[in-house]
This record gives C-alpha cells, structure tokens and sequence, in this order.
C-alpha cells in the first residue's frame, strides 16, 4: 500500500504552486532600489596579451557609473581553488592565479576583461562596445595532448608547463597492476573520449550585489547550490568581508547540475562594485555568456585495459586519462577526475588490482568543472564499455560477464580507497531484466528488421559514491573545505515547526521531502512543517547541495537535530503529565505514559516551553530549538543496472532511443516521486551526452557551440517515456535514514547503456565496430557503417 | 520613447518603451509580471513563452511596441481569481512535470496552445508540439504525461514512478 504521508509517501510537491502561476522569485525576479547593471567585455580570443584597454569614450556615454579592469582588481584576491591535489611524487598540483578580471593576459574566449556599470542593462552594453581594447594574440592551445608537448604555449606564464598534475592512484599498486596484465590470459582495450558538456541550467546565471553603508553590510543575491560556500570563498579569500557582514542569499534557483556550486567572477564584482559604488549593482547572465563563462563538464581522454584469467575473471584494471581544466582551476575542479573519479574504478565488480592515472592540463578553454555525476560518470562510461567490449571479444553474453564478476560480499573494500557498505548487483539486474523485458528483445527486433531498422540492447551497471563527504577523509584528500550539513529544528509555540537546512533546493524538492521526514517522526501533519534555506542569514552554515548529498547528509543533520526535539519535548511532556521521562512514548503527535491512558498532545508540550508556567525551570532552559550538525562516516553508494534499446536508421545513421529501462538501488526512498522525477532528468542529461550534446572548440579556441543553435539540447522528441523502478532497496547502514542518494544516477548510468546499444546494433548487421565517440550523431554513426 | 497599452491578463495597462523593448522585458520589468523567464538569447527555449491575441508567442522574439493594443495572457493568468489552478496546471503538480519551475510557465503555456489546438494530442504530438520547449530537469517524461492527462486521457499506463 502506498502510504499517503510522511517517510515514503509520494506527497505533492508544496513548491509547485509558486512556480506553476509565476510567483517563483529567482534571482533575476529580484531587483534592489536604485540599483545599476553590469556588463562584462569579454575576450573573443582565447589567448592574448593586454596592451591597452581605453576606456575614455565608453566612460562618457550616457548612463555610465564607472567603468572597472583588471586594475581595479590588484589588491583584491583571486578567485580561490576549493581542492588541492598532490599529484604522484608527492608535488602539490600547479595552481594558477584566477584574477576577478583579467590583469595582463586573457586565457579563454569569454575571459573577461573590463566591466561596465550603467544606470540600464542596455547603456551599460552600448558602453562596453565603446571600450577600446588592444590584444596581443598568441598562439592557444586547444588539444590536451599537444598542451603538454614541451613547445607548447603556457597559458599561464609563471607555471612551468601546462600540466596541472600528474595523479597516479594508488600509486603503490602500479607495478602489481603491471604484473597482472603480464599474467592474464586476455586483455582488452579501449580508446575513448568523454566529451566536454555544458551544464546548462535553463536558468542562466544572475548575481544583484548590494551594499549597507548604515551596517556596512553586503549582500549578494546569486544562483548558487551553496550560500555558505560562497559566503566564505568570497568573503575570505576574494574580498576579505567578514562572514557577519556578509549575507549571501541564492533564493529559488531554476535547475544548477553541478554549475551553481562553483564561486564566479561576477559574484565577487557584484559584491565587491556594490560596495565601491554604495548602490546595487545587477548582473543577468545571456546564454550565450553562460556558454562562455559558466564551468564546463567532463572532458576527459581515456585509455582503459582490463585484464581477464582464462575464466574470465577480471584480475587488473589500468587507465590513462588526459583531464581537461581549462584556462583556471574552477572551485572543486581538481578533485573531479582524481578522488571523485579514480575511487569508482571498480564498479560493481571485484577487481583486486587497479591503477589510475590522470594528467590534469590547462588549455585555452572555459573552465572545466563538476557537471550532474562529476567523474563518475567517467568511470562508469569507461568501465562499462571495456566491459562490453571485452564481452564480444571473448564471445560471452555481456550480462553473464559482469554477473560472474560482480561483488557479493558487503561491506566491500575496493582496491582504490573506498568501502561500499551495502548493496546487491545481482538483485538490480534481475529486476532490470523484468522492467526492460529482456526476454521480448528478440520479438520486438524482429519487427524493427521487418520496418528496416538496426535495433540494439545495450546493458551496463553503475554504481556512484555519494553522501559526500566525511570531512577528516576529504581534508588527507586535499579537500579545503567540511563536508558536513546542518540543520536547525525551530518549534514555534504553537507546534509549527520551522527547519533551517544548509542544504540548498534547485528542483530538488525539499520543501516537500524534508518536511515529510520530520512530521514522520513527530506523528504530526507534514503541512506544519516549513523548510528554510538559500539564505546565510537565516540558516546555520551548511556546506549546500550537489553530489546527491542533500537527504543523505542535510537530511540526517535534520533527524539528529528532530531526535534533540524529541528528547526535550519528552522531558516536558513527563513533567506535566507527572510521570517519569523513561516511560513517556511519542506517537502520532500524542506524548502519553505508557500502559496509562494519560497523554498530552504536540501543541500542549509546544506551548509549555514558551509559555513556561508549568515547566521544570530549574532542570531545563525554556524553548525547543536545536541545531544539529552531521558529518557522515562513510560515503553512500547508490547503484543499479540500465538497459537501453535503441533503433539506427541505417540510411542516414539517426539513432532514435525506443525503451529505455532503471533498475536503481537507492536505499530507504523518502519521496519515490520525487526520486523518480530526478532519474528521469538525470537519464536524459546521460541521453543527450551519449547522442546530442558536445561543446567544440576550433584550433584557435574559438567555441563553435556557443548557443541553442549549435549546441544540441534533447528535446521532448529525442527522448522515449522511461520505465524507472527503485523497488530494490539495501538500505545505507551509516546513515539515520538508510538512504544514499539519487540525483546523479541517471546521468552516470545511462551513456554507456546507449552506445553498448548502438553498437549491439550495428555488429548485429555485420559491422565489425567496437566504439564510437559520444555524441552518437547521425555523421559520426553513419561514417561507422562506411568504416570511416 | 513609445506610448503602448494593451490588455495583460484581463486588464488594462499602459506604458513608455523603447523601440528596442522586448515584450517579455516590459511584462518582466514594467508590469512587474516576473513569471514570463528568459532562458536563452536565440528563441530557442520557450521558457517566455505567452499568448498573444491567443496564440502562444515567445515574448524574448516580440517587441513590446509591435503588442500595442494586444490581449496578452501570462502565466501570472492562467489559475482562477481565486488562486485555483486550471486544469493543466493541476496535472503538472499532480504528475511532477516541473523540478525547478523555470521552463515550467513557457511549458504551460505552450501546453494550453496545444490543447486549444488539438484536445486529445497523441504522445508523439504532444512530443513534437514542445519542439520550441527546453526543460533541463524532468527529463520531459512528467511533461508529456500531465499534459496527456490534463487532456482527459488515462496515463495509468504510462510508467508511474
Ligand atoms: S527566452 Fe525566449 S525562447 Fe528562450
Ligand atoms: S523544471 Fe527545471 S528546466 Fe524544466
């Protein structure tokens, strides 16, 4: 029976209504009295020298504030790298300087040079065209290999090569590795590109700076994931404002995927005019800007080999991977391809031996940071199609390889650093059997063949860690940050409870999911229950929303800080009851002794501890408020198996996705609407890279896919209903809640699931094809089948 | 500067614009109707999408001038006096068509053209209808199918979760 309240109903989402009649309040809705606007000029080389830049004509034209460049920015900080990684020697990783605008060079096309404060949005654009600049252009580099050859251009001068790190993990294992690739009886390999995605939020990003000379206080309205992150970046280590009077507030913000987490340019030069011009300043980014300034996703090159024994097993697992960083280190960007990627190498599979490596590079480009799954949709991708690979070349069913080769055994510690604690593979793989109907594969293609189309199944598991992270864990990693979550549960006197959560709600639909968490546990109604968050003012410092982290961790914050509650509340309710606090039972909003028909109700025990009367004073504070912060132990790991059926067109190599199956295991499930809704999203973000999606650079560094024109986002015609079920349940152990996260899923587990379909396709008409790049596009298909 | 009125949601509005205003920053900064999103700069997301004299137009591609004496209608129009939401409306909450809300008004308008259109669209219609409709977060699977049961059609089939 599906339960219509509290812990797994599937409660309508309480958010939908503002945003379903236009009352939502983004950050572009929101403007400040007498504000002014910005406009960033921004480079349209990717590589240059600064000769000049005159702003004397442009300062003169109407509406003009003031006219800021790099120069205004000297005795500010730069814009801070969140992670440090030490790269295989033993070496801190190379850290470049990220000035808010550009001082001497610019590194990418979209870099921005000068900033135009105006009374208007448009005189501050007319004003920009007006500033004259000269650039020196230099060569750019574009290729990760060719950045790295030793006659290179450095994009930054004073490193000694474009070369970030050289990450090797776990470094102790790679001669074992290469003893067990000596050893094995197979060996197969794969070349492959995991191209460069942009995030793109629909909500382009917004940043309105303001500034209290009567407080000293600023405030900075932006489209982030993490208020607090921000706050204590920018204030820290950009602008030296103290956190009291800083206030960072990201109200409802329209989709983030990895985007929003990072610090950018434009929020500190907000906060930062605001504060020189005392009057708000306001920045609404174009898409066309977000394609050229908001942090990329993926793009990594990647050789994989696995080793098998004669029966299969897999016994080692090496990789070579060329990790792109673009021109700065955005916010989390170096942890990306190192520990949130070399750490899922194993997958589901028991491989007792494997060796990553991955060489992080500069380029001429935009930043490269945490997109929707952040590495580990890397290693799935990987992972999976060598395995599909190795499957044909030694002549056995894809399924029954990885099942012969899964783990089974929990908890599990893996070979590279990480210890799943619960789950069960072949569990998720059965049930994907039955949702995809694997059985009927046969039938329906036949009926595809008798239309004229290549139909293909491909099947691939995935497993992520998420629930990040354990701070003392993080911090040896090189983490610069906690990853902790906080939660302050306010019960108003009345029994309506206020939760001011760290995490942060970009979709995600907490205002529903967390209120139904904590009515659950107090046996009240979930309307009583109100969530806070986006704002540092109102909310205790959290650490915010990404890695599939918000119930897992903010949410557990939430039930220790419930749990505080409902001792105090226990207290109180003995002591009007007279009875003793060990035999007082809560349920169903009632406080009663037990084996007694004596109880007093939620609103009773609520308004004792503010009206304190008739309340233990000498024990006890009056009021009920506690705030809890939870660090997790352990991070969480979700997993399931995919399936995919796909038709080709073999007249023009048009892929179209026919079914599309989701066999997840995400522990206790809170809201299974709501999780369902997020492995929809995150299938079709896996879609739209595995068939549509790809940002291109010219060897000049130019962004060829600079909008919606030339930058394919799925639409509702590129993408099938699709057949989710997340009925297998080993719930996490380390978490109050047993939950372990869902956000990312879809868009880990579902690219490698439609090229192995693909190419099931095409080998089944007889083209001997092993890979094809992502995006699986009509040309690059077609050009397959020719044996291009 | 140009003088213009039209009627926005049932009601009378005037004002001063530049010849280069577009419509959807005079309903977003003039009328203060802050529903109507702008999501992209090349009329390709949808996320603006109005209805103008009835048919659904998106408002980042019209200049407010060229809406003078128009019937426009917003989403801030699309639930009754009372704050109940139409029939569309209810099937988006209902069936988690939206996460974050931002391309939600542009697809609810766009929805109601369609249905205005043709009641009883097939999926493949409804799925083509929203060519000009970017959504980053649902995946559309949600979209499709509450705008399929706002139609009256039974979606039971349809996977639920
Ligand atoms: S803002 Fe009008 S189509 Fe994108
Ligand atoms: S609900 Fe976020 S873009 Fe559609």
């Amino acid at each position: 029976m599906p339960k219509d309240s509290g812990i797994g109903a599937s409660s309508k989402r309480r958010e939908d209504v503002r945003f379903l009649t236009g009352a939502g309040n983004y950050t572009d809705d929101i403007n400040v009295h007498g504000q002014a606007y910005v406009h960033f000029l921004r480079s349209d080389v990717a590589h240059g020298r600064i000769v000049s830049i005159d702003t004397s004509d442009a300062a003169a034209m109407p509406g003009v504030v003031r006219i800021f460049t790099g120069d205004d920015f000297a005795g500010v900080g730069g814009l801070p790298c969140g992670w440090q990684v030490t790269d295989r020697f033993g070496q801190p990783m190379q850290e470049p300087a990220h000035p808010v605008l550009a001082q001497g060079k610019v590194r990418h096309v979209g870099d921005p040079i000068a900033a135009v404060v105006a009374d208007s949005p448009e005189q501050a654009r007319d004003a920009a065209e007006a500033i004259a600049v000269e650039i020196e252009e230099l060569p750019a580099v574009v290729d990760m290999k060719a950045a790295l050859s030793a006659d290179a251009p450095k994009v930054h001068d004073d490193l000694t090569s474009n070369l970030c790190y050289d990450w090797g993990f776990v470094e102790e294992n790679k001669d074992a590795v290469a003893a067990a690739f000596e050893k094995a009886a197979h060996v197969t390999t794969l070349e492959l590109v995991n191209q460069r995605l942009v995030a793109n939020p629909m909500e382009p990003r917004v940043a309105v700076g303001d500034y209290s000379r009567a407080t000293d206080e600023s405030t900075l309205y932006t489209t982030s994931q993490n208020p607090h992150v921000i706050r204590l970046l920018m204030g820290a280590f950009v602008l030296g404002i103290p956190e009291h009077k800083l206030r960072v507030v990201a109200p409802d913000v329209g989709g983030g995927f990895g985007t929003k987490i990072f610090h950018y340019a434009e929020e500190a030069f907000c906060t930062f005019a605001a504060r020189q011009l005392a009057r708000a300043v306001k920045w609404t980014s174009s898409r066309s800007e977000a394609f050229m300034s908001d942090a990329h996703g993926r793009d990594h090159v990647t050789k994989i080999e696995l080793a098998l024994d004669a029966d299969n097993n897999f016994t080692a697992l090496r990789t070579e991977t060329y990790a792109n960083m673009g021109a700065y280190l955005s916010t989390f960007a170096p942890s990306v391809p190192t520990w949130l990627h070399g750490t899922l190498m194993a997958g589901n599979y028991k491989t007792p031996l494997i060796y990553v490596n991955v060489k992080a590079v500069f380029t001429n480009t935009v930043p490269v940071d945490a997109y929707r799954g952040a590495g580990r949709p890397e290693a799935t991708y990987q992972l999976e199609r060598v395995i599909d690979k190795a499957a044909r070349e030694l002549g056995v069913d894809p399924i029954a390889l990885r099942r012969q080769n899964f783990i089974t055994q929990f908890p599990y510690a893996t070979p590279v650093a990480v210890e799943y604690d619960t789950g069960d593979y072949h569990a998720t793989m059965d049930k994907l059997e039955e949702i995809a109907d694997l059985a009927g594969f046969e039938a329906r293609l036949a009926e595809s063949k008798a239309r004229g189309k290549l139909r293909g199944l491909g099947v691939n598991c995935y497993i992520e860690a998420c629930g990040i992270a354990p701070s003392n864990l993080v911090g040896q990693l090189g983490a610069r940050a906690g990853l902790y979550e906080s939660a302050t549960v306010r019960v108003n006197a009345t029994g309506s409870i206020s939760v001011m959560t760290g995490s942060h709600s970009h979709g995600q639909g907490h205002e529903t999911a967390f209120p139904q968490v904590v009515a659950d546990m107090l046996g009240i109604d979930e309307s009583m229950v109100e969530i806070v968050h986006g704002d540092t003012a109102r909310t205790p410092m959290g650490m915010g929303t990404y890695g599939s982290r918000s119930l897992a961790v903010g949410g557990s914050a939430m039930v220790k800080a419930t749990n505080k509650i409902i001792a105090k509340a226990k207290k109180i309710a003995a002591h009007l009851l007279e009875a003793s606090e060990a035999d007082i039972e809560l349920k169903d909003g009632q406080f009663s002794v037990a084996g007694t028909d004596k109880s007093v109700a939620w609103g009773d025990v609520t308004l004792a501890a503010y009206v304190p009367h008739n309340y233990p004073l000498e024990d006890m504070e009056p009021g009920l408020e506690e705030t809890a912060f939870y660090d997790p132990s352990n991070f969480t790991y979700p997993s399931g198996a995919y399936a995919c059926e796909v038709e080709v067109d073999p007249d023009t190599g048009r892929v179209t996705v026919e079914r599309f199956a989701a066999a997840d295991d995400f522990g206790n499930i809170v809201n299974p609407m709501i999780v369902s809704g997020q492995v929809h999203g995150g299938l079709a973000q896996g879609i739209g890279q595995a068939l549509l999606e790809g940002a291109a650079y010219d060897e000049n560094g130019q962004l060829l896919t600079g909008s919606y024109m030339d930058y394919a986002m799925p639409r509702a015609s590129d993408l099938p209903f699709y057949t989710v079920d997340h009925s297998c349940s080993t719930p996490c152990t380390h978490n109050p809640l047993g939950v372990k996260g869902c956000g990312e899923a879809g868009a880990i587990g579902s690219p490698p699931a439609v090229v192995n379909a693909v190419v099931d396709a095409l080998r089944r008409q007889g083209h001997d094809i092993t890979h094809i790049d992502m995006p699986l596009s009509p040309s690059r298909v077609w050009a397959a089948m020719q044996g291009e | 500067m140009t003088e213009i009125q039209m009627t926005v949601n049932g009601k009378a509005v005037r004002g001063t614009v530049e010849g280069r205003t577009l419509l959807v920053n005079f309903l977003r900064e003039d009328l203060r109707l802050t529903g109507t999103h702008v999501g992209c700069d090349t009329s390709q997301c949808g996320a603006c999408t109005v209805h103008v004299n009835g048919v659904s137009v998106k408002a980042c591609t019209m200049l407010a001038a060229d809406a003078d004496g128009a019937d426009v209608r917003t989403i801030e129009g699309m639930a009754a006096a009372d704050g109940t939401l139409s029939a569309l409306q209810q099937a988006f909450q209902d069936h988690h068509g939206l996460q974050c809300g931002f391309c939600t008004p542009g697809m609810v308008m766009t929805a109601a053209a369609l249905l205005k259109e043709n009641p009883k669209p097939t999926e493949a219609e409804v799925r083509h209808y929203l060519e000009g409709n970017i959504c980053r977060c649902t995946g559309y699977h949600n979209i499709v199918k509450a705008i399929l049961a706002a139609s009256g059609q039974d979606v039971s089939a349809i996977a639920a979760e």
